[in-house]
């Protein structure tokens, strides 16, 4: 860092520059902070700075009880916010060993799925916004806004549901969700991925400003810890739903899109055929969607019904203990990683046998991929930079925390 | 002190018309952009939004006006007047329609018709620059400069192919004067293609100048002197209030000239039927093809990615020049057939 900002021009035919990009600047998805060396246009050298959205989540976990942890987790990557859910509360219930009901672990996965064509309508919106294509921006956030109408119809939360609990859910669907949910489907199967495809795959200038631009090879994106659509945009078919599959993932029909190339152009086209995958689990998870109860048979970690609370002795007792006192969860540790996103997001909590995290840690997957952006962009004009940080598809507060 | 006192009056109503017009283009490209994306666009000042450009002129001169710490004041003010004039004067030599007869006295549309108006024009084209690098020069701040820096680049590449392909009108008409470019292009082939450039010997020449236009003005696909995904908004990022509203109008006045250009050069100006006898159809004719320009700039706006900086100059250099000498050539040959 310093090194950069305190060079002195060695001769007055130097005609390197030093700009500083962000962290208040359009194109850095937050406040992200990016140093880059220019000769000319080119870059020459590049440095990025990170922590202006620390919020010091990981601490606040130890304070809070388990249950309370998973609105923190919400607001990490706040544009895969039910995969935060997911991931933290998979964690505890490894620690626990529960077992969840079936019906509870499809609503997961048909959530964790939604939410990713959100994660990437947005990410292909800002993609496209910072290129130049600044419709497609829209098509994005309404595909978007269709997927949050989704969500707030099941638990009143937009960007933060907190809909999952440690042992199941907070509440069982409403009716005529799942209509709603095929008729999503069929929407943005037949219109916006069209556009997605006419507006930007489709399109000559946008081709030629990824293609070649920002390139990493598959041994290279292992060697930084690169995962998710960027890893697969190198060419390693790596997927957590595939290779440690959770909540089920084991039983729905999927494939894990791969591109050889590794630019911007490759994890393009992986994330596009990312959202026609998670379409058809959605599809899938739809169809055999059982019934049953949505939380697990374990009274000393699930709240009971507010029927049952009001009327049953034993129901009250153990509400009164699970919200006054919490549940202590064996001591021991637990890594459990799911597929965000964005890639591995893992969740390693050590417990002391209390009802709060002694420790919690989060193995953030845009902090690796964004390691590789100076790397990535050495060498390349400015122009790609953006185009580059766009196709890692980092989120500050995931980065940060 | 008559043709004086004419003239001024025509100066008047046409800047008054055109600036007017240029208001209105913002609110129409609002618009249209809304449209495009699934939006309503402006509709709260007034009926339909039509009072938005007044609002935003209000807003415009009701601001700040902020100068940076700069090194040059002068040339910082400066700036914004050298990208908002020259496209106003280069009007001067449009013409809008025939001649009208009014108050007894014959009035031609056009505000003064000079022999060599084609030249006219590109010389105020060429000092447009000037305002664009001294503003990304004298803000003191890098966006402003690496933007100034790739516009000087752009304008003067694309420059020559935008006057390369004018060569061909020039070799088929024969005249640098407008009104007479015009003229050379009424009538009609077989009774019912109009003899406009654009069908007969320069449809190449149309398409070379139409995107170098698109180039010259800093529109999409070719805004990266403003891209403000990577250069915040470019030459004009410390400009505000009243100065910044004069780069914008200066960029849509080049628009509308560039426009009215292609039309009086390829598309036949007023010419249509009818126009001759009634000189008001032939101001709509003028503006249908301006307006049809206009909208396609729009279009192309909300519906297509930017260039990189390297690839727009390869393009220039090495795609539309040699397309543009190939037009004379042809061009030339054609006029040697004839």
């Amino acid at each position: 860092m310093s090194d950069v900002l305190t060079e002195v021009k060695k001769s007055p035919l130097d005609s390197e520059i030093v700009l500083n990009m962000g962290p208040q600047h359009p194109s850095t998805h937050g406040v992200l902070r990016v140093l880059l060396k220019l000769d000319g246009e080119r870059i020459v050298h590049a440095e990025c700075e990170i922590g202006y959205l620390h919020t010091g989540m990981e601490k606040l976990a130890e304070y809070k009880k388990y249950n309370h942890v998973i609105t923190i987790t919400d607001r990490m990557d706040y544009l895969n916010s039910t995969g935060n859910n997911l991931g933290f509360v998979l964690a505890v219930e490894k620690m626990l060993q529960l077992d969840i009901p079936p019906r509870a672990q499809v609503i997961r996965v048909m959530l964790t799925e939604l939410q990713r064509i959100a994660s990437h309508s947005v990410w292909i919106a800002t993609h496209g916004l910072e290129i130049g294509a600044m419709t497609l921006f829209f098509y994005g956030f309404r595909v978007r806004e269709a997927v949050l109408q989704l969500i707030e119809a099941v638990c009143g939360g937009r960007m933060m549901p907190s809909y999952f609990r440690i042992g199941g859910l907070a509440r069982d669907i409403p009716d005529g969700w799942t209509q709603r949910v095929r008729d999503f489907c069929d929407d943005f199967e037949t219109q916006a991925l069209k556009e997605f495809d006419t507006l930007l795959t489709e399109n000559p200038i946008f081709r030629k400003r990824t293609e070649g631009v920002g390139v990493i090879s598959a041994e290279e994106a292992i060697q930084w810890g690169m995962s998710g659509p960027c890893l697969r945009g190198s060419g390693v078919a790596h997927d957590i739903r595939r290779a440690h599959p959770y909540s089920g993932y084991e039983t729905y029909d999927f494939d894990i899109p791969t591109r050889p190339e590794g630019d911007v152009w490759a994890r393009y086209l992986v994330r596009v055929e990312e959202m026609r995958q998670s379409l058809r689990i959605v599809r899938q998870a739809v169809e055999k969607l059982p019934s049953g109860p949505v939380k697990a048979d374990a009274p000393r970690i699930v709240l009971p019904d507010r029927h049952k609370m009001k009327t049953q002795m034993d129901a009250l007792i153990y509400h009164f203990l699970l919200v006054s006192d919490g549940f202590p969860v064996p001591a021991g540790e637990v890594y459990q990683p799911i597929e965000s996103a964005r890639g591995e997001l893992g969740f390693y909590i050590v417990s002391d046998g209390g009802p709060k995290p002694y420790r919690m840690h989060v193995r953030a997957p845009s902090f690796a991929n964004l390691q590789a952006l100076p790397k990535l962009i050495e060498g390349h004009l400015i122009a790609d930079v953006v185009a580059i940080i766009g196709s890692i598809d980092i989120v500050l507060g995931d980065i940060d925390r | 002190m008559d043709i004086a006192l004419e003239a001024a009056l025509k100066i008047a109503v046409i800047l008054f018309i055109v600036l007017t017009f240029l208001a209105y283009l913002v609110l129409f490209e609002r618009k249209i952009l809304g449209w495009i994306q699934l939006r309503v666009g402006p509709n709260r000042v007034g009926p339909w939004g039509l009072l938005q450009p007044l609002a935003d002129l209000l807003k415009f001169i009701a601001k700040e006006d902020v100068t940076p710490d700069t090194p040059n004041r002068v040339l910082f003010a400066l700036a914004p007047a050298l990208a908002l004039v020259p496209p106003l004067m280069a009007l001067a030599v449009i013409p809008f329609g025939s001649t009208i007869e009014l108050f007894g006295r014959k009035i031609a549309l056009q505000i003064t018709d000079i022999n060599v108006g084609l030249l006219y024009v590109f010389a105020l084209g060429s000092l447009e620059v000037y305002g664009i690098i001294l503003a990304g020069w004298s803000s003191n701040s890098k966006y402003s400069l690496l933007g100034g820096l790739r516009s000087a680049a752009q304008m003067i590449s694309y420059e020559l192919a935008l006057t390369l392909s004018v060569a061909g009108v020039l070799i088929q008409a024969g005249t640098l004067s407008l009104s007479e470019i015009v003229h050379v292009q009424s009538g009609y082939y077989f009774g019912i293609i109009p003899r406009w450039h654009v069908f007969w010997y320069q449809p190449l020449g149309f398409i070379i100048f139409f995107i170098a236009a698109v180039a010259e003005t800093n529109r999409v696909p070719f805004d990266l002197p403003e891209a403000e995904s990577e250069l915040v908004a470019g030459y004009h990022t410390e400009y505000s209030s009243i100065k910044f509203a004069m780069f914008f109008v200066g960029e849509y006045a080049a628009m509308f000239v560039v426009s009215a250009l292609a039309t009086t050069l390829f598309l036949g100006g007023w010419t249509g039927p009818g126009a001759e006898r009634v000189p008001l159809l032939g101001v709509l004719y003028f503006s249908l093809k301006t307006g049809f320009f206009l909208f396609v700039y729009i279009w192309l706006r909300g519906t297509l990615p930017r260039f990189r900086y390297d690839q727009l100059m390869q393009f220039g250099w090495k795609v539309l020049v040699p397309m543009a000498f190939a037009n004379i050539f042809i061009s030339s040959a054609l006029a040697l057939w004839r």
